[in-house]
């Protein structure tokens, strides 16, 4: 069974996002960027379902500008077989990458597709849904464990309440929760390795996907910032200021 | 006018209070459309009926939407939003797995997690865990959206009257079985709907020191109880414990930090808290500059010595 994979080039997790003066957008000029956290864990989960001989071949795709190529060799040195970016230096939707996703899953006929269940820049939650929704395929979203069990997949998903398990006839889409595993580092000579794994290099248009944003951005902001308070000097001044608050009697 | 169908969030039995901020929400586009999906809801829909602000209840109820699967409820709304203008979801983790695929269904570019509604198309929503807020005008023709529920006041529960009508059931996907389900019993009060909420980080050691310090606490003030990112990873407490980016967002009255260091996407969860206390023996913890009282002190005498005084 052949895995699908989505990963995309964020800004780095550890990097504080600062808005733009002229209120357009975030400033990622010179910034680390890394491959978003929960699509390292989506790319760790299809190796050790290879490494288990579930999965045969593992994919993984990217669409964003030119340089994400760098995020899809990560994904190679992690030990991931072939990659396709899908280029484009135009903002992509969710919806749009869904659909290109869902045409390269046509070509591609993977018994699972595996992404993140967000990307900590726009935080939409959407695009594993959406590639669910566009293939008539089950979902299996927010997932805390997984096991393919015959031609189903059981998928344990992080709730509100707590966990919830479902099970999923393949081919199914899984999206990663941060509990699903722990990645790996890429080695050095996997590194080295990886620069000579194919990478197919793409357009939206090869897929037949129009990529014009369906939501206009007509301003970006800073939050409403919160000034640090005081600090008390030992937890008797805590207690007065807690009954100030009513909070304790 | 605008008609706008709204995801009732319920457990079988209870109008969940994320659909109350959501139905606020919704209000401010149009006309309100309940629409309660599961299997053995009259009681649900009749509470539903209710809420202020809902105009009708649509009671989908059959086995195939029990569970809430996403994978036969999605086809139900998308279905019955070709005669809606818009469908709003809270965004909790039921709305965040079904409003996509429906979203999808009827190729509209969702619009997730909203904050404010400042126009008809227009919305402001966050991006970045919260450290920028986006405005956002969809030009789609439908809208689909889901809501951050502490950015919404919550509709009153009762008050309302709205008549209840049945829409008839979809058939089975076939795609997905509901196989169980591990629910916490909660003791105490729900982290997103909580007054008080006591959160312990990563200093709070192994499992039985967190509850041996924190839940005196909770229980002194009867709050709920939450955790960083890095507790739950460690194992101290289970997964709905978090608070943050990726977990519960909560604005609670009171917001206690023990042992929290303050990493940002923690402070994407709770920093619109009215107020923030923060216990935390390191003085330069991030967590202090957002916090209206920090007391710099070693949480294993403060918090027993504040358990015991209070």
């Amino acid at each position: 069974m052949k895995a699908l994979v989505t990963v995309k080039r964020v800004i780095d997790y550890n990097v504080k996002p600062r808005v733009k003066a002229d209120g357009t957008g975030v400033d990622l000029a010179n910034v680390k960027m890394s491959m978003n956290p929960f699509d390292e864990i989506a790319v760790e989960e299809a190796l050790r379902l290879k490494e288990k001989g579930v999965v045969t071949e593992i994919v993984v795709v990217s669409v964003g500008p030119a340089k994400a190529q760098e995020t899809l060799r990560t994904a190679l040195a992690m030990g991931a077989d072939r990659a396709i970016l899908v280029s484009t230096d135009d903002e992509v939707e969710p919806l749009a990458v869904a659909k290109i996703v869902k045409a390269i899953a046509d070509e591609e006929a993977p018994g699972l597709i595996i992404t993140g269940k967000q990307a900590i820049d726009d935080d939409s939650n959407q695009t594993g849904q959406m590639i669910a929704a566009l293939l008539g395929r089950g979902q299996g979203t927010f997932a805390n464990e997984i096991s393919v069990e015959g031609d189903a997949v059981v998928v344990k998903r992080e709730i509100d309440g707590g966990l919830e398990t479902v099970s999923l006839a393949l081919p199914a889409v899984i999206t990663a929760d941060l509990r699903l595993n722990e990645p790996r580092y890429a080695s050095l000579p996997n590194i080295m390795k990886a620069k000579s794994k194919p990478l197919a290099t793409k357009s939206p248009a090869d897929y037949g996907v129009d990529t014009t944003p369906r939501l206009k951005t007509l301003k970006v902001g800073e939050p409403p910032v919160r000034q640090a308070g005081i600090k008390v000097a030992d937890v008797d001044a805590l207690v007065a200021k807690l009954k100030e608050m009513g909070v304790a009697q | 006018m605008t008609k706008v169908l709204v995801w009732v969030e319920h457990d079988g039995a209870i109008v969940k209070d994320a659909t109350l901020s959501a139905v606020t929400a919704a209000a401010q586009l149009g006309e309100v459309t309940a629409l309660v999906a599961g299997a053995g809801v009259d009681g649900v829909a009749a509470q539903a009926a209710q809420i202020e602000g809902v105009a009708k209840v649509l009671k989908a109820d059959d086995a195939v939407y029990a569970h809430a699967l996403a994978e036969n409820v999605a086809p139900l709304v998308a279905g019955l939003l070709s005669e809606y203008d818009a469908f709003v979801a809270p965004a909790t983790t039921t709305g965040k797995n079904v409003a996509p695929r429906v979203a999808a269904l009827v190729d509209v570019a969702q619009v997730s997690d909203i904050l404010s509604v400042e126009g008809p198309k227009t919305f402001t929503r966050p991006i970045y865990a919260g450290n920028a807020i986006a405005t956002v005008e969809s030009s789609d023709a439908k809208l689909v959206i889901t809501v951050r529920g502490t950015a919404f006041a919550k509709a009153n529960a009762t008050g309302g009257s709205a008549p209840v009508e049945s829409v008839a059931a979809g058939a089975d996907s076939g795609l997905s079985t509901y196989v169980g389900s591990e629910i916490a019993k909660l003791e105490r009060p729900e982290l997103t709907s909580a007054k008080i909420i006591v959160s312990g980080g990563r200093a709070l050691k192994d499992a039985d020191t967190f509850a041996a310090t924190i839940t005196p606490l909770a229980d002194k003030l009867g709050a709920a109880i939450g955790a960083s990112r890095a507790a739950v990873d460690a194992g101290y407490v289970p997964n709905d414990y978090q608070v943050g980016q990726t977990g519960k967002i909560v604005a609670p009255e009171v917001y206690i930090a023990v042992g929290i260091s303050g990493a940002i996407q923690h402070l994407a969860g709770m920093k619109d808290s009215k107020a923030i206390i923060a216990i935390n023996k390191d003085e330069d913890a991030p967590i202090f500059q957002v916090a209206d009282i920090g007391l710099v002190a070693d949480l294993f005498s403060a918090v027993p010595e504040l358990v015991g005084k209070l």
